[in-house]
């Protein structure tokens, strides 16, 4: 039985970092209907940024500060530069034009930092409290709690609450239709990539102290766990992120711990199919099934 | 927008068209004699190694560093008149590309030989290659047991200690020092993990007590540690690369979890986990038993530390100066060694027999050389180190012994210094 | 995400007579290309032959891909572990038959297409339900299984350090110095002309134009009376062998198979090649498959050129052709949305040289 609490917590915290950044993905195909495989290489340049400001100032908040600020200019950069740019006849398109991105993304952070990895500190302490001889959680995991509950409900507020909000989502699924209507299309996608990416920012600031450390890759296969975990969930549902991201989490630690950590992705796989089988449009997902 | 883009486009074209149409020219054809990559003045070397990508870090360091010392030697008359001409190529750790770059290395820029190609799943691909063009294959960077096959892979030859070994000899440690303690293994999912629980099982001399694994694509071992916790694991023997020690010490302090580790050299050394671990790192690391058979980066009163930073200076654009350096440094003086003992003559048949010849004694290892007509494995032993303060150092004395159930024992040989050059000198 | 509607609808149907017109069009075509890779395999040094040989294995997978992502708009992010499946088949048949001459060789490769098609056939099941991202969510959880599964059962494939290939030298019918890389050239374009020559008349047969109609409107395509499921499934069954072939091809070319060799980058650049290429054409699909194997080359020999310091050096070595790459690719897709095979405006001779446009 402490095996069994053990393990939960131990997927309880994967899963939130998991869950943060399938956020930016979620918001990003909100805004923009396009699943942005740049997101984690851009989140690592926006880490790299931070943390070199972190390291020169001495200051973990400013270095926070200024990483999530360069994921807001990032991705309106992006979006200005490059995504306005691709046409959208295909929707391959601008998965290629991602990829392009993330190649050019990594090789740049390799040529200034090198390719080996540098120390990602934390906020808060990593230690996690015992309780009866069961590690339980630490401080970090539940500002990580803490960072994903804040970014859900602003989402949520955004989505439902606010113009802004509402013309974002209009402008994404109705581009032509909004753009007669008044809705300044184009900003909005603007705004919907800097966003996205800032949350990105966040997740990376997230998730990279837990793991390896810094490193232009860090964030590659945090990308395949948190798309996977947005597609359980359900693109288009920020609460589906999270449990999507709390299912994976759990999952994979579970596998890890009780039948070994090579049969992690196969149990993944599994997972997908029984999920996406039943619904095809994830857990959360309001999408329809192609008649078959 | 799309108007710069499709000039940009049309420019490349041509550039490429350009560089490409000189192909095949290469940089040395035939050449003297008829002995593929070598002239009158150069000899050229190929490799592969993992530049980009997420196998990188840890890996990326070491070609730039024997390059420098190829540099060095190059800049004090070469080896029998030839400079070294060392061509590097990434392969990403991805054997398809491997497959590649090998191919365009031997067919195409005909190099002498490949040296120091790195990894195991990534070398195993071009064995069979390399054996058809009857090309040496001299001191594989990986200590798997598969580059000593000299029967099946004349030309093949290892040069790190294999895992086996290692293994035995950590084990003999833990069972004289912590006798009766529970122990534990973790190890990563492939040959490096599976070599090391044999050798350290054989070195025990009993099963351990639990064993995990781990994959590189999961970066999370709390399920693995977690365990050994449960189990009431005293010491902890880590078949880890660097980042997955930094992840198991990390995640061990994190749950309240403090056995003794032992890790393998593959993923011991300081300074690299100091970089993935920031600030813990000293408390993190104090204590942790490991090994090694080569000057470690942080002694600086060892002569053979002293000549590779002099090296790292003039020649490496005085890169941070870790084990990776002093690895990439001490392959490249065994080739520099070997070609000196191939002689002014030097052909491939004339290199493989003078490694088999073995007598490689000057060089900066501790342990010795096995090299022989019936045995290609590389170093035949460690010497055991401790980290205190974040720095390591050795102690006690070097062990040697093989990979079946030869005993593990002393060597005492005293390493060599290096020669006043630096350079080691014709035979 | 897979959604193509924008593209040109499906062309009229043909004729019956045009169909056989068609046919003998396609057999010219494809001896002229055995022509044009006979020449080539004789004046190409072995490096380049060698090269030859692995566009020749990848155009079997861009090829097969391009109708699936193409022609019937599913995405699929999963082929490089299809590619893996017909690989590792072909190492497992080749290494217990090996040594009984070459025809050992056809059963492998034909084993390897079957298993892929079988496996494809799963997945296409699956995948015959999803769209857009959740059909790539899953595709993409298959391509990063293929190490799992290498390590979980590892006494048969012998997890990360995976098998070596036993292949015949070739017959001594072509003489004793027969170069291996030029045998290897053959080989793989024999594989690759059939794959050419089967697909070009799928895409031309009633089947092709099911693929499209299925594309452009689901809805109306069963309105016309065309299963849907069933032409999506065929449609992944027949990708699938495409990949099974190509994935084999490879596996005789580096005479080893290893989950590495198959990573998520491979299924990723696959993508990429097709769409760089001009999605939907099989012209396209050669293309691609060129780039692939051409690009990455060309930007390192690029780039080993530039002389600077060894601490510039350092920093620059690898780290430059990828950025290179990566450039190319976006302003490639900036400046010609419809791959390279849309080009044929701009360079009109090259079009005598291309299969016509298919789609």
């Amino acid at each position: 039985m402490d095996r069994f609490i053990f393990l939960t917590f131990d997927g309880l915290s994967r899963g939130a970092v998991y869950a943060a950044f399938a956020l930016s993905l979620v918001l990003i195909w909100r805004a923009a209907r396009i699943v942005n495989f740049a997101q984690g290489a851009m989140a690592v340049a926006t880490a790299y940024a931070g943390y070199s400001v972190a390291t020169a100032t001495g200051s973990y908040w400013l270095g926070f500060a200024v990483a999530l600020v360069g994921g807001l200019l990032l991705g309106a950069g992006v979006e200005r530069v490059v995504m306005r740019f691709v046409d959208h006849s295909s929707p391959l398109n601008g998965v290629v034009v991602a990829l392009g991105l993330v190649l050019v993304i990594q090789a740049v952070l390799g040529m200034i930092y090198g390719n080996e990895f540098r120390p990602a500190g934390a906020p808060f302490s990593r230690d996690a409290f015992v309780v009866g001889g069961v590690a339980l959680l630490s401080r970090f995991d539940l500002w990580v709690f803490a960072a994903v509950i804040a970014v859900v409900a602003l989402l949520v507020l955004l989505f439902t609450r606010t113009a802004v909000g509402l013309r974002m989502r209009a402008a994404a699924f109705a581009p032509d239709v909004s753009r007669l209507l008044g809705v300044n299309v184009g900003g909005m996608l603007t705004l919907g990539w800097a966003l996205a990416a800032a949350v990105g920012s966040l997740a990376g600031m997230l998730v990279i102290p837990t793991e390896l450390g810094l490193h232009p890759n860090a964030m590659d296969i945090v990308f395949v766990s948190a798309f996977t975990a947005a597609v359980v969930g359900g693109l288009d549902s920020a609460i589906g992120a999270v449990v999507g991201g709390v299912i994976v989490g759990l999952l994979l630690s579970y596998v890890s711990g009780y039948l070994g950590a090579t049969v992690a992705p196969i149990a993944v796989l599994v997972l997908l199919l029984v999920v996406l089988l039943g619904r095809p449009g994830g857990l959360f997902g309001s999408v329809k099934a192609r008649a078959a | 927008m799309r108007h710069i883009a499709k000039l940009a486009v049309v420019a490349l074209l041509l550039t490429t068209a350009a560089c490409t149409s000189d192909d095949g020219g290469g940089s040395s054809g035939g050449g003297s004699g008829n002995t593929p990559g070598v002239t009158d003045t150069e000899i050229l070397i190929g490799t592969h190694m993992p530049l980009t990508g997420p196998a990188a870090a840890g890996y990326s360091k070491i070609a730039p560093a024997s390059k420098a010392y190829f540099d060095y030697v190059n800049a004090n008359g070469g080896v029998h008149g030839r400079k070294i001409n060392y061509k590097v190529m990434d392969d990403t750790y991805n054997p398809a590309t491997t497959q590649q770059v090998v191919r365009e290395l031997v067919l195409q820029d005909k190099v002498f030989a490949i040296f120091n190609g790195l990894g195991t799943p990534t070398h195993t691909g071009v064995l069979d290659f390399l054996k058809t063009n009857r090309v040496p294959d001299l001191f594989v960077s990986s200590g798997s047991r598969s580059w000593d096959q000299p029967q099946k892979y004349p030309g093949t030859f290892g040069f790190n200690p294999d895992y086996t070994v290692e293994g035995k000899i950590l084990g003999t440690y833990v069972k004289t020092t912590w006798a009766g303690k529970k122990t534990c293994f973790l190890g990563q999912d492939d040959d490096f993990g599976r070599d090391s629980l044999i050798g350290f099982e054989k070195g025990l001399g009993a099963p351990v007590a639990a064993k995990q694994t781990y994959v590189t694509s999961n970066p999370n071992v709390g399920p693995q540690i977690g365990a050994f916790k449960a189990a009431g694991c005293e010491v902890v023997m880590l078949g880890t690369i660097p980042g997955f020690t930094a992840l198991s010490l990390g995640t061990a302090a994190k749950i309240g979890y403090k056995p003794q580790f032992v890790v393998s050299n593959v993923g011991a050394d300081p300074t690299t986990l100091t970089r993935t671990l920031g600030a813990a790192a000293p408390a993190l690391l104090e204590g942790v038993v490991a090994d090694n058979y080569l000057p470690l980066n942080t002694d600086d009163g060892n002569p053979w530390i002293q000549l590779f930073k002099k090296v790292n200076a003039e020649h490496n654009g005085n890169a941070e100066f870790d084990n990776l350096i002093v690895y990439g440094m001490s392959g490249a003086y065994l080739l520099v060694q070997a070609l000196q003992a191939a002689g002014k003559d030097l052909t491939r048949e004339g290199i493989i027999e003078a490694v088999q010849k073995n007598g490689f004694t000057g060089g900066p290892g501790l342990a010795p050389l096995r090299y022989s007509k019936d045995d290609h494995s590389g170093y035949g032993g460690m010497r055991l180190t401790k980290i205190t303060g974040g720095k390591a150092a050795y102690f006690g004395p070097t062990y040697e012994t093989d990979e079946k159930d030869g005993p593990v024992q002393e060597y005492a040989q005293q390493p060599a210094t290096p020669p006043a050059n630096g350079i080691p000198a014709a035979s | 995400m897979t959604d193509l509607r924008e593209r040109a609808p499906a062309k009229v149907p043909t004729e019956k007579g045009k169909n056989a017109l068609s046919l003998y069009r396609h057999l010219a075509l494809m001896l002229l290309g055995a022509v044009v890779i006979l020449a080539l395999s004789y004046a190409l040094p072995p490096f380049r032959n060698y090269q030859l040989a692995t566009v020749g294995a990848y155009l079997c997978v861009t090829a097969g891909l391009t109708v699936l992502t193409g022609l019937n708009g599913q995405l699929s992010l999963g082929h490089g572990a299809l590619m893996a499946v017909g690989a590792y088949t072909l190492a497992m048949t080749q290494n217990k038959l090996a040594g009984q001459g070459q025809w050992t060789l056809l059963v492998a490769v034909l084993a390897a297409i079957v298993v892929t098609t079988a496996v494809g056939a799963v997945v296409g099941l699956a995948a015959a339900r999803l769209r857009g991202p959740y059909l790539a969510g899953l595709t993409l959880a298959v391509a990063v299984v293929v190490p799992a599964i290498a390590s979980t059962f590892d006494t048969t494939f012998n997890s990360d350090q995976g098998l070596s290939v036993s292949v015949d030298p070739p017959p001594l019918a072509l003489g004793y110095d027969f170069p291996y890389e030029r045998w290897q050239a053959w080989l793989a374009w024999a594989g690759a002309l059939v794959t050419l020559l089967f697909l070009a008349n799928l895409v031309r047969s009633r089947f092709g134009r099911n693929l499209t109609a299925v594309r452009d409107d689901e809805a109306a395509a069963r309105l016309a009376g065309i299963n849907v499921a069933r032409t999506q499934v065929m449609a992944f069954v027949v990708s699938a062998a495409c990949a099974g072939l190509g994935g084999a091809l490879i596996a005789v070319l580096s005479q080893s198979v290893s989950p590495g060799a198959f990573p998520l980058t491979l299924s990723l650049f696959l993508l990429m090649a097709i769409v760089i290429g001009g999605l939907g054409s099989l012209a396209g699909a050669l293309w691609g498959a060129v780039l692939l194997v051409v690009l990455p080359a060309t930007t390192h020999s690029l780039t080993d050129s530039f002389d600077v310091s060894a601490a510039v050096a350092q920093r620059l070595e690898g780290n430059l052709p990828l950025a290179i790459f990566g450039v190319v690719l976006i302003v490639v897709m900036l400046a010609f949305p419809g791959g390279i095979a849309s080009l044929k405006k701009f360079l009109p001779n090259a079009k005598k040289l291309l299969p016509k446009r298919k789609a």
